[in-house]
This record gives structure tokens, C-alpha cells and sequence, in this order.
């Protein structure tokens, strides 16, 4: 995914300068399509050092479902239902949820 | 499944089958012109109703002499879509411009189908349906517009037969054809709106590039397993397929139907929200989806609405400094970009030497020669649930290299004159089969065969009364 695209607003982004009041966050990570597949979970609550980004949840993800791997070149990442980048700061129970498309019909 | 009737030679199978045929197309032929003598008779009496100043006291229409009509809508339309006219945020306006619209839907199968019953119901003034495919008793669980007497037959005709029986009054056009980079331009140019209803990725990139090129809204919509997703591409300043997904996920996250299954009532839920996204574009009434994506989760009962990026500037296709123009559309290979086939027929693998496979019936002989053998099935346990050969054992490919000591064990106990026992790997249709076999050979089982064309080709050559799937 581009990550340069000027026009990407989140409700983060916007309140990014926020203070960080503990050493880490926990966020919830919601799967779809392929991605339940592969992690056999519709979601799942994951720690992460405060000042994480979405990239550095992927990397976790990553790490505990290798063959994620597979559908992390194509997908919609959101944060709390709005689309996002990976290098968006992930706050205090954010929601991210990785949306591989489906083709079936 | 039932035995046919016994005692029927085949002379007798292929001469009643071929009375059938020329039966069923005499009825077709039939049904055709009733329905065109009827919509005559009703245009007829349109026009006696229009000249008739004399109210006949039953009916409800309006006679245009004592009227104040602002409105192109005949008296017919009028009481047909009434409880249109009734919703004071679509009304006149909005039945009027669904009546001029036209709406194109590729594809006459899960999302197809309610999507084409409710445009057709509704009023589109024309209705394009593409589709090449065939009915097929597997699709009757989820393809709720074709009917049993049309298994065998073109979707397309018997999608188009049930839109005019339901609504005579819309322009029908069938496209009984794949779409193709060669006639794409050619049929998307002639209608205002796309409904992508197909089932595989190549198709749905070479469709919103098609819209793309030619400025068209495009509502799509996919639906796999107990999920479905719903967004309008191309429309309003939002982003087309390609600014979402830019890079096609690899062959092994595609997934189809026909491999992974689907919940017949999920894709007719997209499909029904797809004709709800046309209806308001086509009616100009209402916030398309547009920017927003719809994802329906059948199992908890769940809709979320996600906010989409926008355009993407940097889309190769529909981005600022994109030069992607008709011809180069038309020269575009989007089986080779997204690696998959654009037809539903499954890919045939070829991994493996000749005197590495064996053919169903080679099989069966063995079989029925006492040969000592051991028959793997490496197809995923809820697949052997539905159906299995005798004396098969489960090993699910992707636990094949840790079960190994089950297959060595199982040789073991067959070779009973020390002659050693055969190794055979069956799959559903022969691919899996392929690959199990190349991992067996490489840990040292190098007797190891494949069953070419799986169940399948042992339902098609052997027995006949072997469930298919």
C-alpha cells in the first residue's frame, strides 16, 4: 500500500501529539476474509510499547502467523473503521482491522 | 444417489434424451411467444385505455383526458411501481430516472442472481446480463434465479427467461459470452452502471480498469464462505479497485466457491445490497458507498462499515498522471497479472512424470486384481467427510510430512507376500494429489502415484454414482 498519499486523515493522526500515559498500549486486531483463515481467529487483543505503529503490529502478527505474510502486499488496513497507513500510531484500544479482498461470488 | 431406471439400454438413454431436448426447446420456443404475444396484448390495451374517455369502473388507472400528468410514466408504470412513487424520497423522480437508466450486471450466479431479480422488478430500463457459464445442480443452493428445468443450460437464458417473466416491460440483452479485454469496452460503453458480480480476481481488475476507462460507476460485491464485502468503485471522486489493492493477492489467498464453499443466503445478501447501490445511483436518490466499504460477517451477525481511502494519486489506472488508455485496456493481460484464470474452470497442475500417475480405471484394476496397495487421500478432513473411496486413509496435505510414519505403517500391514505394497495419493481433482506425491517421492517413497483428475475422474470414468462435489 502507498504510504505517501497526502489525503489520509485518522482519527489518530489527528490527536497524534497525544501523551503517552503508559509503556504500552493494548489494541484489539480484527481479521477478515484470507485473514481469518490463516490466523483461525476473528480477533485478537495484542500488547504493543506505546508510540507502536501499525507496521509494528503487523511485524508482531507477522511473527506469531507466519503465513500472513502472504496477503500482507494486498489488503485494506483500517484503524477504528477508517482507512489507514502502516505508519499511523496505534493508541489505547484501537480497533485495526486487516480487510483482504475476497473475489468469490 | 438413486439408481437410474433399471433395464434402459444406452440406445434408449441417448433417444430419450434427445426427445427431451427437442421438447424443451419447442417449449422454449413456445414460452417466448406467449410472453411476446402478452406484452403485445398489454400494449394494446395501454393504448385502448389511453383513447378510452369512458372509464370501465374496475380500473384503477389513470385516463390521461381527465388528468394533470407532469410525468413520462404510462398508467401501467404508474400502478406497477406505485409503492416507488408512494416514498416521497424516490417517488416520480426517481422511478422515472430508473426507467431511463441502464444497468449492466457481469455475471449470473450467487451475487448475480438477486441482483438481477430486484433490477428487473424494479424498473431499469435496460438490463444487460453477461455470463458463459452453464446451470448446474451444485449453484441451485445460492443461484436463486434459475430453476431446476434449467440445469444444462446458459445462465444467461435462463437468468434473462426469469427477468421477463417477472418484468416484461424491461429491455432484457443477453451476452451468453465471457468478458474479455477483446469485447469488454465494446458492451460496458453501452450501459450506465456495472455490477460486478463475477467470482474471481482477474475479472474484477479487468472490470474496474474497463470502468475506469470508460467513466463508469462500478457496484461490486464478493461474497466467499459466511463473509461478503459491498463498495461502489469509480464514482464520485472515489478510488477504483486498483487504488485499493494495487498489487493482486497471490493465487493461493483466492479462493473460490466451488474450493472453499459459501453459505447460499451470503452472496444473496451482497447481491441484493449491489442492486440497492445500482438502484440509488440509477435513481439519483441517497449516499452511494462510495469511499466506505461494507463488510458482512454472516456467522456473528455483524455489519461494519469501513471508511475507504479516496483516489489514490498514484493509481496506475485511474491516478493523476495514468495515460491508461482503451487500447492498452484492451492489451492488458489480467490472467497474467493476477495469476489466476479468468474462466471458472479449475486448474489442471502437470508436476509429475507420466510413470508417476495413474489413471481412475488404471486404478480400479488394481483394485479389482488384489493388488497390495495403500490409498492416501490428501484432501482436508471436512472434504473426506462428504465422500471418500473405500479402505482410503486421511492425510490432509499440509500435515503429509508429520503423518509420514502413518503411510509407512500402512504399507507395512498391506505387504502381505514381502513383495512390497503400492503407495496411490487420490485428491478431489488431481492437484493436490500431484503435489502430495512430489513431497512423498522426495522423502524416499518412490513408488508414490497420483490418481490423475482425483474423485473426480473416478465419479466421470469408473462409477457414476459416485458423489460429485
Amino acid at each position: 500500500m502507498d504510504v505517501t498519499d497526502r489525503e489520509i486523515k485518522t482519527k489518530n493522526a489527528e490527536c497524534k501529539p497525544a501523551e503517552n500515559k503508559g509503556s504500552s498500549v493494548q489494541i484489539k486486531v480484527l481479521f477478515f476474509a484470507r485473514a481469518r483463515d490463516l490466523t483461525g481467529l476473528t480477533e485478537l487483543p495484542l500488547e504493543l510499547s506505546s508510540g507502536s505503529t501499525a507496521q509494528d503490529c503487523l511485524n508482531k502478527l507477522v511473527a506469531r502467523f507466519p503465513s500472513l505474510e502472504e496477503i500482507l502486499g494486498s489488503m485494506v488496513l483500517a484503524l477504528n473503521e477508517e482507512y489507514t497507513n502502516e505508519s499511523v500510531i496505534v493508541q489505547d484500544k484501537d480497533e485495526l482491522a486487516l480487510i483482504p479482498p475476497i473475489s468469490g461470488g | 444417489m438413486e439408481t437410474n431406471g433399471v433395464g434402459g439400454s444406452a440406445a434408449d438413454m441417448s433417444r430419450i434424451l434427445s426427445e427431451l431436448e427437442t421438447l424443451k426447446t419447442a417449449k422454449n420456443d413456445i414460452d417466448r411467444r406467449i410472453s411476446a404475444l402478452e406484452a403485445q396484448l398489454r400494449d394494446t390495451t395501454n393504448i385502448q385505455d389511453k383513447n378510452d374517455t369512458v372509464s370501465n369502473g374496475s380500473c384503477p388507472l389513470i385516463s390521461a383526458v381527465h388528468s394533470n400528468i407532469n410525468h413520462d410514466l404510462t398508467p401501467d408504470s404508474v400502478y406497477r411501481y406505485s409503492r416507488h412513487l408512494l416514498l416521497p424520497s424516490f417517488g416520480v423522480q426517481g422511478q422515472s430516472n430508473l426507467l431511463k437508466s441502464s444497468i449492466l450486471v457481469i455475471g449470473a450466479g450467487g451475487l448475480g442472481s438477486p441482483a438481477l431479480l430486484y433490477l428487473a422488478a424494479c424498473g431499469v430500463g435496460r438490463l444487460g446480463i453477461v455470463d458463459h457459464d452453464v446451470v448446474e445442480l451444485n449453484n441451485m443452493h445460492r443461484q436463486v434465479i434459475h430453476t431446476e428445468a434449467y440445469i444444462g443450460q446458459p445462465k444467461v437464458k435462463s437468468a434473462a427467461a426469469t427477468c421477463r417473466s417477472i418484468n416484461s416491460t424491461v429491455q432484457i440483452v443477453e451476452y451468453q459470452e465471457a468478458l474479455r479485454t477483446s469485447n469488454a469496452l465494446e458492451i460496458l460503453s453501452q450501459y450506465d452502471i456495472v455490477v460486478d458480480a463475477t467470482d474471481n480476481a482477474p475479472s474484477r481488475y479487468m472490470i474496474s480498469d474497463c470502468c475506469v476507462v470508460l467513466g463508469k460507476p462500478l457496484v461490486s460485491g464478493a461474497a466467499l464462505g459466511l463473509e461478503g464485502q459491498l463498495t461502489v468503485y469509480n464514482y464520485n471522486g472515489g478510488p477504483c479497485y486498483r487504488c485499493l489493492f494495487p498489487t493482486p493477492p497471490p493465487t493461493s489467498a483466492c479462493q473460490r466457491c466451488s474450493d472453499s464453499g459459501v453459505l447460499g443466503v451470503v452472496p444473496g445478501i451482497i447481491g441484493c445490497l449491489q442492486a440497492l447501490e445500482a438502484i440509488k445511483i440509477a435513481g439519483a436518490v441517497g449516499e452511494p458507498l462510495s469511499g466506505r466499504m461494507l463488510l458482512f460477517d454472516a456467522l456473528s451477525a455483524r455489519i461494519r462499515i469501513v471508511k475507504i481511502r479516496g483516489r489514490s494519486s498514484q493509481c496506475e489506472v485511474c491516478g493523476e498522471n495514468s495515460a491508461f488508455t482503451q487500447q492498452q485496456f484492451k492489451n492488458f493481460d489480467y490472467e497474467k497479472f493476477t495469476q489466476a484464470p479468468l474462466s471458472t474452470l479449475p486448474v489442471k497442475l502437470n508436476l509429475l512424470p507420466e510413470d508417476s500417475r495413474i489413471s481412475s480405471k488404471e486404478y480400479k484394476e488394481k483394485i479389482d486384481n488384489g493388488e497390495a496397495h495403500v490409498l492416501v487421500d490428501v484432501r482436508p478432513e471436512h472434504h473426506f467427510k462428504i465422500v471418500s473411496l473405500p479402505n482410503s486413509i486421511n492425510i490432509p496435505l499440509a500435515s503429509l510430512e508429520v503423518r509420514l510414519p502413518e503411510i509407512s505403517k500402512a504399507l507395512k500391514e498391506e505387504d502381505n507376500s514381502g513383495s512390497g505394497a503400492s503407495l496411490y495419493v487420490v485428491c478431489r481433482r488431481g492437484n493436490d494429489s500431484q503435489r502430495a506425491v512430489q513431497c512423498l517421492q522426495k522423502m524416499g517413497f518412490n513408488s508414490a502415484r497420483d490418481i490423475i483428475g482425483g474423485l473426480e475422474s473416478w465419479g466421470h470414468d469408473v462409477d457414476p454414482n459416485f458423489p460429485t462435489y
